[in-house]
């Protein structure tokens, strides 16, 4: 489908950077953020700050899951693994550093961690070993909290419980946008979330708070489309929602996902990695699924943990305030093999990206 | 290295019950879980993790490129 639609049309891109360079020319210091991490990863691996003029800047907020988890959490994992309960977890998950080790250093000092591309094979393993205790390292935003809700309906094997790290965007979009010192002209708002939750939260963000909002899809066009069109609605001055991704995204979003959320999960306020608590923003087990949780099955110690190590930008980087090669640590002491702060682990990460893919501007 | 975060587009190829079997190009194909959508034989699904979390519809991609021209035709 995308080859036969020309989604990544040569022609169309350079039609839409001409219009971006006129459009921009006689406007001071544009910033955009984004808040996802496949964005940066088209940004990045499309080169497309390269095509942008100076006074556009597009900038990564916090749109990496595993990059937000405070280091507690994998501490909890950690410690439930050398109660010999095995931690199913997805692979960008289990490099990222708790306070003192990784899921990965855990796996090398012998606790039982294993990599699971899906809660669906997840499943199938703790059914497969029912003398076994196994659980599952629930992290994500919206996209992966569906299918930790569809399964806790089906009813999963006795053996098996969850550690619940799901998180959402909107909220942490808002504290962006309350942040005094920090400030942006223009939010590209995260294309997969969005087709759970929709386009209804993001309305505040043009009335409330002032800033132009693009839903963007993936495509490299995707976003230079939705930073076009974020630059058009600074022109005019007229600041509204736009849905640029129409071919996944709708108002509504998708509600069978959203009332599966609703039965299974409260609300609560939730701790970020770098961004401190975070209102109305985690998703926590209701009652009847409390048989599920592994805090409430096993004992878990629950300790203040250190999210940041000395040196390490990470917090900075996940507001978009600094750009990776402007930490100190960054490629450095800190890189891909050896990780130091949470945003070099996961693909999703934009220090990560920034290595793989560029170090300027 | 195995990730979460990513969400691609598939084809379904067939389905039984809530598994479907899905193509994903380039001679990759799964099996994904496709009861957070309603999805046929032959529809588009965006799967993330191994579950369909959208389907993607041949006319609002249409519509996408519409928007696309839409723009680019706009006077300045």
């Amino acid at each position: 489908m995308v080859q036969n639609l020309k989604f990544r049309d040569s022609n169309l891109t350079k039609q839409i950077v001409k219009k971006i360079l006129k459009l921009a020319k006689p406007m001071d210091l544009v910033k955009i953020c984004h808040v996802c991490g496949t964005h940066e990863w088209t940004i990045t691996h499309y080169g497309l700050r390269s095509l942008l003029p100076a006074n556009v800047e597009v900038i990564a907020g916090p749109g990496c899951p595993v990059c937000i988890i405070p280091a507690a959490e994998i501490d909890e994992a950690i410690q439930l693994a050398l109660q010999g309960v095995v931690i199913l977890s997805f692979g960008d998950l289990v490099r990222v550093p708790g306070s003192s080790l990784s899921l990965q250093g855990a796996k090398a000092k012998g606790a039982d961690i294993r990599v699971v591309y899906s809660l669906i094979d997840a499943v199938k393993t703790a059914k497969k070993h029912p003398d076994q205790e196994f659980a599952f390292f629930a992290a994500g935003f919206e996209t992966t909290a569906p299918s930790t809700a569809l399964e806790l309906l089906n009813i999963p094997p006795k053996n098996m419980s969850f550690l619940i790290s799901h998180r959402l965007v909107p909220p942490a979009m808002i504290l962006l946008a309350e942040l005094e010192d920090l400030t942006f002209d223009g939010i590209i708002a995260p294309g997969h979330v969005s087709t759970t939750i929709g386009l209804k939260p993001y309305g505040v963000f043009p009335t409330h708070y002032g800033i132009p909002t693009v839903v963007a899809g993936f495509e490299p066009l995707d976003v230079l489309f939705s930073i076009f069109m974020i630059l058009r609605q600074l022109k005019t001055g007229v600041f509204q929602l736009e849905n640029e991704y129409i071919r996944a995204v709708n108002w509504d979003g998708n509600l069978k996902a959203q009332a599966l959320l609703k039965q299974v999960f409260h609300v609560a306020d939730g701790k970020w990695r770098g961004l401190g608590t975070i209102r109305s923003s985690k998703l926590i087990l209701k009652n009847r699924f409390s048989q599920f949780s592994a805090y409430k099955k096993f004992d878990i110690p629950l300790k203040k943990g250190v999210d940041l190590q000395p040196g390490c930008k990470c917090h900075l980087v996940i507001i978009g305030k600094i750009k990776p090669s402007d930490c100190p640590l960054f490629m450095k002491t800190c890189s891909p093999a050896n990780p130091v702060g949470a945003c070099m682990v996961s693909n999703e990460g934009t220090c990560r990206i920034w290595s793989k893919m560029s170090f300027s501007k | 290295m195995i990730t979460m975060c990513l969400a691609i587009p598939a084809k379904i190829t067939s389905f039984e019950g809530e598994t479907a079997k899905v193509d994903f190009g380039e001679g990759v194909s799964r099996e994904v879980n496709i009861s957070l959508v309603n999805a046929n034989i032959g529809d588009y699904i965006l799967v993330h993790a191994g579950y369909a979390i959208q389907v993607l519809s041949e006319k609002d991609a249409l519509e996408t490129l519409k928007l696309w021209n839409e723009i680019l035709d706009m006077a300045e």
